[in-house]
C-alpha cells in the first residue's frame, strides 16, 4: 500500500468522521468547524486525484468564503435558545429508514455495476498541466455555462441583500 | 493506486449522512450545512470520473457546483436571518407561514 492509498483512506476516514459529527451536535458553531475538517479533507482527495486547481478553489471559496459566511450568520443570530430545543424532528425514525434506504439503492447500483460501468482507467502517463488544462475548458467549451454562472452569482448577491435587509 | 470505486463508496458515504441532516435536524443552519456536504460529495464522484478518463470537464462542472453552493450559501442565510429577525427562532417546523 502506497503512501498514496494511505492518504486516501486518512482523508476519506477524517471527512466521514467529521460529517458524522457534524450532523449530531448540538451547539451549530461546532457543528460547522467539523464541516470545515470534512471540507479540507475532501480538498485532500482533491489533491489526491491530481485536481489541483480545485483543491485550492475548495480551500479558499468552501473554506475561506462561504463558512466564514456560515460562521457570521451563527454569530448574528441567537444560539442561548436553540441550545435548550430539541435538535431532532418528530418524524427522524422514518427520515433515517429512508435515507438508509436511498443509501442501500446507491450501494446496489455500484456494486452491479462496478464490472461493467467503470472501464479500464485510461490515465494518461503525463497529465496536462491541471490549471492550464481547466483554463482552457472553463474559456473554450465552457463559455457560455461560465457566463450564465456568473449572472447566477450576481443574482444571488442581490438576493442576499435584499433579503437581508431590514426594509425593502 | 486507489481503485475509482472507492471514491464512489466515499462519496456514497458523505451524501448519506447529508441526507439524513437534511431530513432528521430541526435547526435550519444544519440543513443548509447539510446540503453544502451533499453538493460536496458529487465533487468527490466528478473528480474520480474526471482522473479516470484523463480530462478535465469534471473538474469544470465541479466548479460550477462550488458557484452554485456559493449562490445557495448567501441567499439561503439571507432567508435565515430575515425569518429570525421575525419569528426569533431558527427551527424548521416554525417555518410555516409565506408571509407575516
Amino acid at each position: 500500500m502506497g503512501l498514496n492509498s494511505i492518504l486516501f483512506y486518512f482523508f476519506a476516514a477524517l471527512a466521514v468522521g467529521s460529517a458524522i459529527l457534524m450532523v449530531t451536535r448540538r451547539n451549530v458553531v461546532h457543528g460547522a468547524v467539523y464541516l470545515i475538517t470534512t471540507l479540507l479533507a475532501t480538498a485532500g482527495v482533491f489533491l489526491l486525484r491530481q485536481a489541483e486547481f480545485l483543491f485550492i478553489t475548495q480551500v479558499i471559496l468552501y473554506v475561506g468564503g462561504i463558512m466564514v459566511l456560515f460562521v457570521f450568520v451563527i454569530m448574528l443570530v441567537n444560539l442561548d435558545v436553540s441550545l435548550l430545543q430539541y435538535q431532532f424532528n418528530r418524524q427522524r425514525f422514518v427520515a433515517g429508514v429512508l435515507a438508509l434506504a436511498l443509501a442501500a439503492q446507491l450501494f446496489i447500483v455500484i456494486k452491479m455495476g462496478k464490472t461493467s460501468l467503470f472501464p479500464q482507467a485510461r490515465v494518461p502517463e503525463v497529465l496536462p498541466k491541471n490549471t492550464e488544462a481547466v483554463a482552457d475548458a472553463l474559456f473554450g467549451r465552457f463559455m457560455l455555462p461560465f457566463e450564465i454562472a456568473s449572472i447566477l452569482l450576481l443574482v444571488a448577491m442581490i438576493g442576499a441583500v435584499v433579503m437581508a435587509k431590514r426594509r425593502v | 493506486m486507489v481503485p475509482v470505486d472507492h471514491y464512489l463508496w466515499l462519496s456514497l458515504a458523505l451524501f448519506t449522512i447529508g441526507v439524513i441532516g437534511v431530513l432528521t435536524r430541526r435547526n435550519v443552519i444544519i440543513i443548509l450545512m447539510s446540503i453544502e456536504l451533499i453538493l460536496n460529495a458529487v465533487n468527490i464522484n466528478l473528480v474520480a470520473f474526471s482522473h479516470m478518463f484523463g480530462n478535465v470537464d469534471g473538474q469544470v462542472f465541479a466548479i460550477f457546483i462550488i458557484t452554485d453552493a456559493a449562490a445557495e450559501a448567501a441567499v439561503g442565510l439571507g432567508i435565515i436571518l430575515a425569518f429570525f429577525r421575525n419569528r426569533e427562532t431558527l427551527l424548521a417546523d416554525e417555518m410555516d407561514m409565506l408571509k407575516w
